[in-house]
């Protein structure tokens, strides 16, 4: 256990340069710890480092102060090279409460630090945590250097000038810890200095307090000897280019906005709140001046049913929701289909059936989107890798929407929606426009003469006149779109509204296998897991060992390469959060052996759970 | 926008038939639903509406297959769903004049929350309630407008549900124009549908249908001839409420309630309520839309005041926006927030 007074004089402080660095921020939901878990993403991220974020939050607004379920962290993995993942165990844990400790302690690296903020452990807290004692004396921290500040106190100490009443005073304890970290950790102190100063900028009273905290803490850690050292890592080797940080949300708000405007048409988001989609609806409903036109429905079905609607006059239309949310819309998603719109359905999928747990994250709607309809319901479904990776996704939705004439899901999750990394800015110079190229002629028109390339049928909108013809969900009849009940016909129809489908895989660009082309072990992502079987299939090969792996952005249909890459490899390892949905599509679209790894806990895969999976088969 | 050719000039003046599609329709004879299509190709005629302006929208039910004799744009969806399209529909293009076309089930059962919703937010829609108080589709099972004790299918031993009002329910999700009419009253029809088509929000219509199929002769307690001017009044704007063969009864407030009056007998014209269907305040109207049996039954328009539109409020406020803020740029947008460049 560490103490000022037990630490060596401050000219004997070393500098370390480290590779990566794991740092978890735990506290109250009301600590302010998202907010200073972002704050610290972008001090690191313009510090030139490759990071991955992880934020995770209870699902109750303001849980009990002090209570375990009302923990809230972040993490953040920085590093000199480039990474994937949010880190495995953290190295440090930032622990503002007794119930912050109690939570997270297991994930801390056996070698790991703790910093605690000591002013909050009161027998009151220690209490509400479960502790019988205090942690901080009784040894039970084993062989973890724990590093007590009493911030409360000392940020109060700081701000003893400012006009603000103790109670606002107390709010900026968060920034206090934060550039005690700030020093820790040699991060830059301007970005949140100004984001500061924007932030309150109608307050001066509080910009001048949370800067005066954040710099305190900053000199605390710079002129007490509580530390013995502090660290470096250095810039990434990251692509030339300008970047910002982007979560998952804005760079899926992005693609969306990037998306109408290649098309050049109005886009027209209908949506229902629910976590943890709701961010996409106040986005979007902020960028009105693109084209954009945002309608938060009654309920998911009118959500859904609205975007139909505006689909069917000539707009973009798209329905963000999450997994309970996708199981009201699939009546109207069949109508799509069966209407053969263009329709765009974002999945930010969640963890558990029913409502199940709101803020985690998981894998488990895959089925739900390739089946999960009455009848034969053929639709697109795209996953993007990476929080970045959102911004093509969105964008390639659309475009097969409008090009097929069809929805498309997107699944998102939880994790790729509130994790960040940084982004490296696309020239949209470089973006292909979406044209909407199938053509009718009036004076020959049948609503369901198809292009024969694409199978789509024409995209006429009400108000073309010589146009006027009805759809609806009932059978069509070939070519003319009437109501038919004809047995032929209906096989017919179903049979080329999944080949339409199908020939979506037309579009999609060869499978890009990383390492081997064949051999003994080929793994298979797809989502969010990418950064983690990334890096451990990057760890794998780093000794020498050879596995291959294929990411799939396309979930369907499947690329045409895949059966026959799968093929060249004697087994194949499907590492999902979900108890095997790819493996059994996988599975009955090839009719080939395939491996599962699956976790359900709501949390993102650990690197070392997939790459000692992939160790155990080779 | 896929490219299209040259549209047929349309004819200058259009009669029923250029609103009549080619499909056969396929309606129970003596169904009282072929009133309602008669009514409103005729009202499409005489108000000239381009055919490529009119968009049918429906939900499910024998009323919902409404669109498919249209000779105009038409969408038949799902069961219950079809506000909430036709709302996408008229925000993507508010130049379209868009119905609804609805069914009891339809409407209020599984779309009762879409009903409610599109009728507060005002959205320019034209909704057509085919009031049979049964489902026809599926052969026979009670719905919400159904009395209480009918016997139906799923109702062998009498239903115990509690009907509901459509034109209170309109009313009390404050609908800015709300009507009724009846199957058998053809001119009448056509003067409702007429005006719901020239006003500008949402219009909500309930038609007395006669199902003769399940529900024969649902509505002849109001209906049938011989007791027909005593159980139904006409509410006309700016005139007293008067009803009756003779015109000699009439409406009067008496206290909270109305009450019907005599007129000759110490009591005159000057004396009953005089119909004003722009009052904001739409009390009276709910008033009179009560189910009452001592009273009679109104039809005609029960309310039309002037609110702004979801729809145009919707394209104004992003109108309002991009002009403010300008139009936006992509690349201003992405290339917004802290940005830092890595070096070559
Ligand atoms: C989701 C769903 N549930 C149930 C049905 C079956 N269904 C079709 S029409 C209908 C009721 C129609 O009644 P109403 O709206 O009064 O119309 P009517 O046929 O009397 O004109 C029902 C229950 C359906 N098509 N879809
Ligand atoms: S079942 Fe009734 S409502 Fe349906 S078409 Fe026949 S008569 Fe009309």
């Amino acid at each position: 256990m560490s103490t000022p007074s037990t630490e060596p004089p401050k000219s004997q402080r070393v500098k370390e340069v480290i590779e990566r660095v794991t740092i978890r921020f735990a506290g109250d939901s009301g600590d302010g710890i998202q907010l200073s878990g972002n704050q610290f993403t972008l001090a690191t991220a313009m510090a030139g480092n490759d990071l991955g974020t992880l934020p995770d939050f209870p699902a109750e607004i303001r849980a009990p102060a002090g209570t375990l379920p009302g923990v809230s962290n972040f993490q953040i993995s920085f590093s000199e090279k480039s990474i994937h993942t949010p880190g495995d165990a953290p190295d440090v844990l930032v622990a503002m409460n007794p119930a912050a400790l109690k939570v997270n302690l297991k994930d801390l690296a056996k070698d790991g630090t703790i910093i605690v903020n000591s002013d909050n452990f009161t027998p009151v807290n220690l209490k509400k945590a479960g502790y019988t004692s205090n942690p901080l004396e009784d040894g039970s921290l084993g062989s973890r250097r724990v590093i007590q500040i009493p911030i409360n106190e000392l940020n109060l100490k700081a701000l003893e000038s400012s006009p603000l009443s103790k109670k606002e005073r107390d709010k900026c304890r968060n920034f206090y810890a934060l550039g005690v970290i700030y020093w820790l950790y040699d991060r830059p102190l301007e970005p949140t200095l100004q984001w500061i100063a924007d932030k309150f900028a109608k307050n001066p009273a509080v910009v001048e307090a949370n800067q005066t905290a954040l710099r305190a803490g900053y000199y605390y850690a710079d002129t007490t000897e509580i530390f013995t050292h502090s660290y470096t890592v250095r810039k990434a080797a990251l692509p030339p280019g300008e970047y910002r940080n982007i979560t998952g949300t804005e760079a899926m708000v992005l693609g969306l906005v990037a998306g109408a405007t290649l098309a050049e048409t109005q886009l027209f988001y209908g949506s229902y709140p629910i976590t943890p989609a709701s961010d996409i609806l106040h986005e979007l409903a902020r960028h009105k001046n693109y084209g954009i036109a945002t309608f938060q429905a009654e309920d998911e079905i009118a959500a859904v049913c609205a975007a139909i609607g505006a689909a069917y006059a000539g707009n973009i239309g798209v329905t963000g929701t999450s997994g309970p949310g996708v199981a009201l819309k699939g009546e109207a998603i069949g109508l799509a289909v069966m209407a053969e719109l263009p329709l765009v359905i974002i999945n930010v999928q969640r963890a558990g059936p029913s409502t199940g747990m709101p803020t985690k994250a998981e894998q488990s709607d895959l089925l739900q989107a390739v089946v999960g309809r009455n009848s034969e319901c053929p639709v697109a479904v795209l996953a993007p890798a990476t929080p970045a990776d959102c911004f093509n996704t969105a964008i390639e939705a659309i475009r097969i929407a409008v090009k097929y004439m069809t929805p498309v899901f997107v699944l998102s999750d939880g994790f790729l929606a509130n994790s960040s990394e940084p982004w490296l800015l696309p020239d949209i110079s470089t973006l292909e426009k979406i044209t909407i190229s199938h053509k009718a002629d009036v004076n020959d028109f049948k609503p369901y003469r198809r292009d024969p390339k694409t199978l789509a049928r024409p995209w006429v909108i009400p108000g073309m006149p010589g146009f006027e013809h009805r759809i609806g969900g009932l059978e069509k009849e070939d070519v003319t779109g009437n109501v038919s009940y004809d047995p032929q016909n209906h096989e017919k129809m179903t049979l080329t509204r999944a080949e339409k489908v199908r020939r979506i895989a037309q579009d999609i660009p060869p499978t890009q296998i990383v390492g081997e082309p064949s051999g003994q072990l080929l793994v298979i992502g797809w989502g969010s897991t990418y950064g983690a079987i990334t890096s451990a299939v990057e760890n794998v090969r780093a000794r020498g060992k050879k596995v291959s792996y294929v990411h799939l952005r396309h979930l369907w249909p499947f690329p045409s390469d895949l059966g026959e890459i799968i093929r060249r490899f004697e087994t194949v390892l499907v590492p999902e959060m979900n108890l095997g949905q790819l493996k059994l599509l996988l599975r009955g679209e090839y009719g080939l052996p395939v491996i599962g790894l699956h976790k359900v806990q709501g949390r993102p895969f650990k690197i070392s759970e997939i790459q000692s999976k992939i160790e155990e088969l080779i | 926008m896929a490219t299209m050719t040259a549209p047929a000039p349309q004819t200058p003046k259009p009669t029923r038939k250029d609103y009549e599609s080619d499909q056969e329709v396929r309606w129970c004879p003596g169904c009282g639903d072929y009133s309602i299509l008669a009514q409103m190709q005729r009202v499409c005629a005489d108000l000239a509406i381009p055919r490529e302006k009119l968009v049918f929208v429906s939900g499910i039910g024998c009323s919902s297959r409404f669109p498919y004799y249209m000779n105009t744009y038409g969408f038949h969806t799902i069961h219950g769903r079809a506000p909430a399209i036709a709302t996408g529909v008229k925000c993507a293009n508010p130049d379209l004049m868009v119905w609804v076309m609805t069914g009891d089930g339809d409407g209020l059962s599984i779309g009762g929350n879409h009903m409610l919703h599109t009728l507060r937010r005002n959205v320019d829609l034209k909704i057509v309630l085919f009031n049979n108080r049964i489902y026809g589709l599926t052969k026979g099972q009670t719905s919400p407008t159904s009395e209480m004790g009918k016997i139906t299918k799923s109702t062998p031993i009498g239903s115990i549900e509690h009907p509901i009002q459509p034109v209170a329910f309109a009313l009390a999700a404050e609908a800015t124009f709300v009507a009724r009419a009846i199957d058998g009253e053809p001119q009448h029809m056509q003067e409702v549908l007429k005006r719901a088509a020239q006003h500008k929000g949402v219009a909500f219509v309930e038609v007395f249908q006669n199902c003769n199929i399940f529900n024969d002769g649902a509505w002849e307690y109001l209906t049938a001839r011989e007791i027909r001017d005593d159980r139904i009044i006409e509410l006309r704007h700016g005139q007293p409420m008067k009803f009756g063969k003779n015109l000699d009864k009439g409406l009067r407030l008496k206290g909270f309630r109305l009450e019907v009056v005599q007129l000759g007998q110490g009591v005159s014209e000057s004396d009953l309520l005089v119909h004003d269907e722009t009052d904001e305040d739409a009390s009276l109207a709910f008033l009179l839309s009560r189910e009452n049996p001592d009273l009679p039954v109104p039809i005609g328009v029960f309310r039309s005041v002037s609110h702004p539109t979801y729809d145009g409020l919707m394209k104004a406020q992003i109108d309002d926006y991009t002009s403010k803020r300008g139009k936006g740029d992509l690349r201003k947008l992405i290339h917004s927030g802290q940005r830092w460049t890595v070096g070559a």
